[in-house]
């Protein structure tokens, strides 16, 4: 595959720069979204993140299924904070 | 893994990659750090980020500026093969009360007197460097143009990377299960993929660090407790300072990637180490924003986390070694800014160990400080 694919399209990382965190020691999904930003956008990894865990089981040796994904944190998808206000403020007094 | 070592280093965020490059920086060999998880795994990896000098303490603002300096500096004196993602757009701190703007005025007088950069702004100036703040509700503020933004993840990497190159070892996935210790004396480290003999322990695990001194029967004056954050959607540039407010509760701030990072106290926070998320938190932020800088409150919420924050009883670290058990230091405490702190925990905990002459006086930080009763508390921490 062409190592400038993107990999992560929330922020344009490629599989170039996944590989090579891998080769320097960086083996776990949550390293690598710490240096490289993978999974911190609006996708939360819902797109990425199988393709980074392939990339670390390809290189390590590892079964996908052995590899930790980050945690999971709310919310699922992004809301807008005003709605989020607003609804608060509703259900107050 | 090795079996002996001259120090060992229990923790690997910003304080123990600090303390590690800044001893062998200073020449010390035979360097271990232990690691539960991975590199930043901790309370530096959970932060939200920001670097100020405007503190209440005279400590703290010679801490923050020897820190500061460093900063301006580190990818070239780390030689980084990456960037730290240092940005100087400032910290604006806004007051809602006569209370609160006072003593803002005072503490900028302890800055003054550290040659910080801070000063007093109108209300009108505020709404120039922020414009979308709601200065409506509030009294006044106060504005520093060297502080800012600096990647955590990056600038742990960068001490870790340095260190490494100086010949420390780091054990990561290692949890450190024992501290041996005969007739008062550090004798070594257990872990559970094996033991390391050593005459030096530093603990340098912030949230988790009375429970390590437990191990060796000491008692920290410290506990821990959650810390939430959120993140939203990146957007482009239309903040350059964080906005921090102690009595409205909320620090929020626009990193250079456009993402906006913003958190806040929550009262009464269980003192355990649970990082959960809270739908609490995420509503009170919400309404905070919304009421503060009505333009962010527009934004989409990706993300919430959460850190520890470790407290000390006057919201100041504690860089000591320990009375009655030779060879074991601490530099914990910090009480939500050891991030930013890292440089000068680093210099001050290695010229302690090594019998160096310090750099910057940080006696005043010593653990028997709470037992003398000499306490100097931190006004200005959210």
């Amino acid at each position: 595959m062409d190592e400038n694919t993107i990999i992560c399209r929330c922020s344009d990382v490629t599989l170039k720069e996944i590989r090579e965190l891998i080769s320097q020691g960086y083996v776990t999904y949550d390293e690598i979204k710490r240096l490289t930003r993978i999974g911190m956008g609006p996708c939360q990894g819902k797109t990425c993140g199988q393709l980074v865990l392939r990339e670390i089981a390809a290189a390590t040796g590892q079964s996908i299924a052995d590899l930790s994904f980050h945690n999971i944190r709310p919310p699922v998808v992004g809301v807008k904070l005003h709605l989020i206000a607003e609804e608060a403020e509703k259900h107050e007094d | 893994m090795k079996t002996k070592a001259d120090i060992v280093i229990i923790g690997a965020g910003i304080s123990g990659c600090s303390i590690a490059y800044n001893l062998a920086k200073r020449g010390a060999k035979n360097i271990v750090v232990i690691e539960k998880s991975f590199i930043c795994s901790g309370s530096t990896g959970a932060c939200g980020a920001g670097f100020r000098m405007q503190w209440g303490t005279e400590m703290n603002c010679r801490m923050s500026k020897f820190s500061t300096e460093f900063f301006e500096n580190a990818n070239d004196i780390l030689e980084y093969d990456g960037d730290i993602e240092l940005r100087q757009s400032g910290y604006l701190m806004i007051a809602n009360t006569e209370k609160e703007l006072a003593q803002f005025k005072k503490n900028i007088e302890v800055q003054h007197a550290c040659g910080i950069p801070s000063r007093m702004v109108s209300l009108d100036e505020a709404k120039e460097i922020v414009p979308h703040l709601n200065t409506d509700i509030l009294s006044g503020a106060a504005y520093c143009g060297k502080d800012g933004f600096l990647n955590p993840h990056k600038t742990t990497d960068a001490y870790y990377k340095a260190a490494k190159r100086l010949g420390v070892e780091f054990y990561t996935y290692t949890e450190v299960t024992g501290i041996r210790v005969e007739n008062g004396r550090i004798m070594g480290v257990e872990t559970n993929k094996g033991n390391i003999e050593t005459r030096i322990v530093v603990n340098a695990a912030n949230g988790w660090a009375q429970g390590l001194a437990k191990l060796v029967g000491v008692e920290l004056p410290l506990y821990s407790e959650r810390h939430q954050i959120l993140v939203t959607e990146p957007v482009e540039p239309m903040q350059d300072p964080m906005v921090m407010a102690f009595n409205l509760n909320l620090y929020v701030q626009q990193t250079p990637h456009g993402s906006f990072i913003m958190g806040r106290s929550d009262a009464g926070e269980p003192r355990d180490l649970r990082i959960t998320s809270s739908w609490h938190f995420l509503e009170e932020m919400a309404k905070t924003i919304d009421k503060v800088l009505p333009a962010i409150g527009k934004l989409r919420v990706v993300r919430q986390w959460a850190g520890l924050y470790n407290m000390s009883p006057d919201r100041q670290p504690i860089y000591d070694k320990v009375d009655g058990i030779e060879g074991f230091y601490v530099a914990c405490g910090f009480s939500g800014h050891g991030f930013m702190f890292g440089p000068v925990t680093g210099t001050v905990m290695a010229e302690m160990i090594l019998g160096l002459e310090p750099t910057i006086d940080a006696s005043r930080l010593r653990l028997s400080r709470f037992a003398e009763g000499n306490l100097f508390t931190e006004p200005s921490v959210v």
